[in-house]
């Protein structure tokens, strides 16, 4: 050996170097990791929050006979193009319901056009200079202000930005969950029951084990597949509707569930069932007196992540055809619908900077509610969980 | 009579004959026991076995019926199935008290009925997969009764071109220009998968080696969660930041250099996907690399080595196979990611080197062939199903390879938490 003592205590010096080479480099990679997260949710937030406040303006609003026939003329004239058209348009439908309006000229605040929500916001807009104009003096006299955008949150999908909101897909993914729900938390708590108390170890069961990992494994859009070739072609059911889409999802979700149900399952001791077997119970009545109850938090943990997966999911939906324009919130499973991610999709591909902002803002509620049902399922984990 | 009516009856009609069942089967199990007979059940176990015997035949009779409806076209007129259901239930409820006898093991019965309902479930999830299979397969082989499938998988052109209207009877006259060759949409899949892996192998093992070598518990208990995080945001989401951030960013990035990159250029979409599956890799590299045994690491650091020379030479290619099987896993998850593609790359079958180009993806090609407004059985409609054949196949081949690497590991060092 031709190292001395020393030559190793020198090479010792950039060994050791190397080793906190690695180490900065290996934290580096989890500090870009949780960069990009903040960097991402900051950039929903700037794009997204202006979506929440939606222009409005003080008017003398006139409800005559004329009005009702020409909308327009509820108005005055220099203001006509800065409200919302959506707005004049629902106007007759209103003087219909409440006719004590009739002959009345009310001061009130009005949903404005989104180009002037635009240039309240200082974004650009298509405005003209005599517009912009009107609208600084009504700026300066507080009778055009941003307020908080209720219509985002109460109505569906439209062709005019200031009235697009995301109710009726809202509607849509709470029922189309429902129908994964009711489909795949039975059949995945059932599958996982029969494969961890019930199954003999042989062939067939290990067909089913090695089945359900590859169907986790999928892609996603391929369950589409299957739900456009099998529900819609096949059993003839409505297509863009929460029934087919709630069943595709709920086929996706399945793995899920079974997996977390089957490893709930398997912390329960076995001197539980033991003692149950011992004082003579029949397997379903210790499955369903004692496994089933003891493990509960941790299905329905499972059952809430594989809920919020199913939620966020967008391709299947769109190859089943629930992409499509729903104003209106769909009030049974076979009506057409839309669900949140493919609302978003759908404003995403539009170019007005005003889908942009309801674009984002649509994402800020999808995250809100997936974190809101994991960190449900965190506390639930945290606050029954129990070490045997 | 409203379909919603009928259903409404057919539930009351089922749940009235499992109530009727129920107590008429209790009451008589406990008369015969309070004769003094001995019985092998409770009483409530006879009850359960005369709900099932007479509501359960009548929900199997509702279920055949909707089948019947929705595939075979047979019309059932609502009041026809209720009194079928209703006739089944009666039927089944007298043959059900009929056995309630002091030797019939009615939890027994109860019992095996369970086991089939169980097996049924269990059924259900090897019926999906079939149910892919056979959907894909059989949509696929119409398209390649129209195409070929030589040209198909060797074919450089993919411009469906007037498909459409041959289908819709309408291409007369018209010679038909569809051109099936999807190799420029392999060409971008690979593509972007492959700038997708370059972001993630890297950040992922390193964020992998230090959660599981180096960081203080505390760190990791954080960290974690945190990167799961970025596994949990949906796709839809990554594909908007792709498009509306990352896009446009990379292309005023490389203008000042003179390079002209396209809005739909396929980095972005690449590096998005790269980060959304990091966790994939983080998380299951960090299991294996904990879980290689301790004893190889202190027997190296015995020999002298450092901690650094300790995992690059001996935890890492003790790792290697679950590393490798995490890598595949995350792999088949980037071929078939599909929102941040149809959102970010482009829709032009691009057979190009350059990822600054817009180049499209087999994902894409599928959802914008069943998105638009072509008759089914067109070409281009039937394409989407030879191209999710490509994709079944090619994404069941990684997980299986990946599968037997994990389980190599696991028998190699007995690692059970894996």
């Amino acid at each position: 050996m031709s190292h001395s003592f020393d030559d190793i205590s020198a090479q010792l010096k950039g060994r050791h170097r190397r080793t906190k080479r690695l180490k900065f480099m290996s934290m580096g990679a989890l500090a870009l990791a949780a960069t990009f997260l903040v960097v991402f949710i900051g950039d929903m937030v700037m794009r997204g929050y202006p979506a929440f406040q939606q222009a409005e303006l003080h008017v003398p609003v006139t409800y005559s006979e004329q009005s009702q026939e020409i909308p327009l003329a509820a108005v005055e004239e220099d203001v006509r193009d800065l409200v919302s058209r959506g707005w004049l348009r629902q106007l007759p439908r209103d003087m219909a319901a409440d006719a004590s309006l009739m002959g009345q000229t009310i001061d009130r605040w009005v949903i404005a056009d989104d180009q002037v929500d635009q240039y309240l916001k200082g974004h650009k807009s298509h405005l003209k200079p005599k517009q912009t104009a009107v609208l600084d003096r009504m700026i300066e006299n507080g009778t055009a202000e941003l307020k908080f955008n209720i219509n985002f949150f109460t109505t569906g999908d439209s062709k005019l930005p200031e009235y697009a909101g995301i109710w009726s897909a809202a509607m849509g993914t709470i029922l189309t969950l429902l129908v994964t729900l009711a489909f795949a938390f039975p059949v995945g708590v059932l599958t996982a029951v029969y494969l961890e108390e019930f199954a003999p170890d042989n062939r067939f069961t290990q067909a089913i084990e090695i089945n359900i990992n590859n169907l986790a494994a999928v892609p996603s859009i391929l369950f589409g597949l299957l739900g456009l070739a099998i529900f819609i072609n096949f059993f003839g059911m409505p297509r863009s509707s929460p029934l087919v889409g709630g069943l595709t999802l709920g086929l996706m979700t399945l793995p899920v569930i079974i997996i977390t149900t089957r490893s709930a399952l398997r912390s329960v001791p076995d001197t539980i069932r033991q003692a149950a077997f011992g004082v003579g119970c029949s397997r379903w009545q210790v499955v369903r007196d004692h496994v089933l109850p003891l493990s509960l938090p941790g299905i329905l943990t499972g059952s809430i992540i594989g809920l919020a997966q199913a939620m966020g999911e967008t391709a299947p939906l769109i190859i089943v055809g629930m992409v499509a324009f729903i104003p209106d919130a769909p009030t049974a499973i076979t009506q057409a619908a839309t669900v949140l991610p493919a609302q978003i999709f759908t404003w995403a591909g539009e170019p007005e900077q005003a889908y942009v902002e309801r674009t984002a803002a649509g994402i800020l509620v999808l995250l809100s509610v997936l974190i809101l049902l994991n960190a449900a399922a965190v506390m639930l984990r945290k606050k029954f969980e129990r070490r045997w | 009579m409203q379909t919603q009516q009928i259903f409404l009856f057919f539930i009351g009609i089922v749940a009235l004959a499992g109530l009727v069942a129920f107590f008429s089967g209790r009451s008589k199990a406990q008369r015969v026991r309070a004769s003094g007979a001995e019985m092998y059940a409770q009483p409530d176990q006879y009850g359960w076995f005369t709900a099932i015997s007479s509501a359960g035949p009548a929900l199997l009779v509702g279920l055949a019926a909707v089948v019947a409806i929705a595939t075979a076209d047979i019309d059932i007129e609502g009041m026809q199935l209720l009194i079928a259901s209703l006739v089944v239930a009666a039927v089944g409820l007298v043959i059900g008290l009929a056995l309630v006898k002091p030797d019939f093991h009615a939890r027994n019965a109860i019992e095996t009925l369970i086991r089939y309902v169980l097996i049924g479930a269990a059924m259900i999830s090897i019926v999906t997969t079939f149910g892919i299979l056979v959907s894909i397969i059989f949509e696929a082989i119409r398209f390649f009764q129209m195409e070929s499938f030589w040209t198909f998988i060797t074919g450089t052109t993919w411009d469906p071109g007037n498909s459409f209207q041959m289908a819709a009877g309408r291409g007369e006259g018209v010679e038909s220009t569809a051109n099936f060759g999807a190799v420029p949409l392999f060409a971008g899949t690979f593509m972007i998968t492959l700038i997708a892996m370059l972001v993630a192998i890297p950040i992922g093992l390193l964020a992998a080696v230090y959660m599981a070598e180096f960081a203080p518990e505390s760190v990791r208990t954080v960290a974690k969660p945190v990167l799961e995080v970025l596994a949990g945001i949906p796709t839809v989401v990554y594909g908007f930041f792709a498009a509306i951030t990352v896009a446009p960013l990379i292309v005023d990035i490389f203008s000042p250099l003179g390079i002209e990159a396209s809005y739909n250029n396929a980095l972005a979409p690449g590096l998005v996907m790269g980060i959304m599956i990091i966790p994939f890799i983080s998380s299951l590299s960090d299991d294996v690399i904990t879980s290689v045994p301790d004893t190889m690491r202190q027997g190296s650091l015995a020999l002298g080595m450092t901690h650094g020379e300790t995992i690059r030479n001996v935890i890492l290619p003790a790792a290697l196979p679950g590393i490798i099987s995490a890598s595949l896993l995350a792999m088949s998850r980037a071929l078939g990611e599909t929102m941040i593609v149809v959102m970010a790359a482009g829709m032009r079958p691009n057979l190009t080197a350059n990822p600054l180009e817009d180049m499209t993806t087999v994902t894409v090609r599928i959802v914008a062939a069943l998105t638009g407004d072509q008759e089914f059985a067109s070409a281009e409609t039937l394409s989407a199903f030879a191209l999710g054949l490509v994709l079944f196949v090619v994404t069941l081949l990684l997980n299986m390879v990946s599968v037997v690497l994990i389980r190599r590991f696991r028998e190699k060092y007995s690692a059970n938490n894996l």
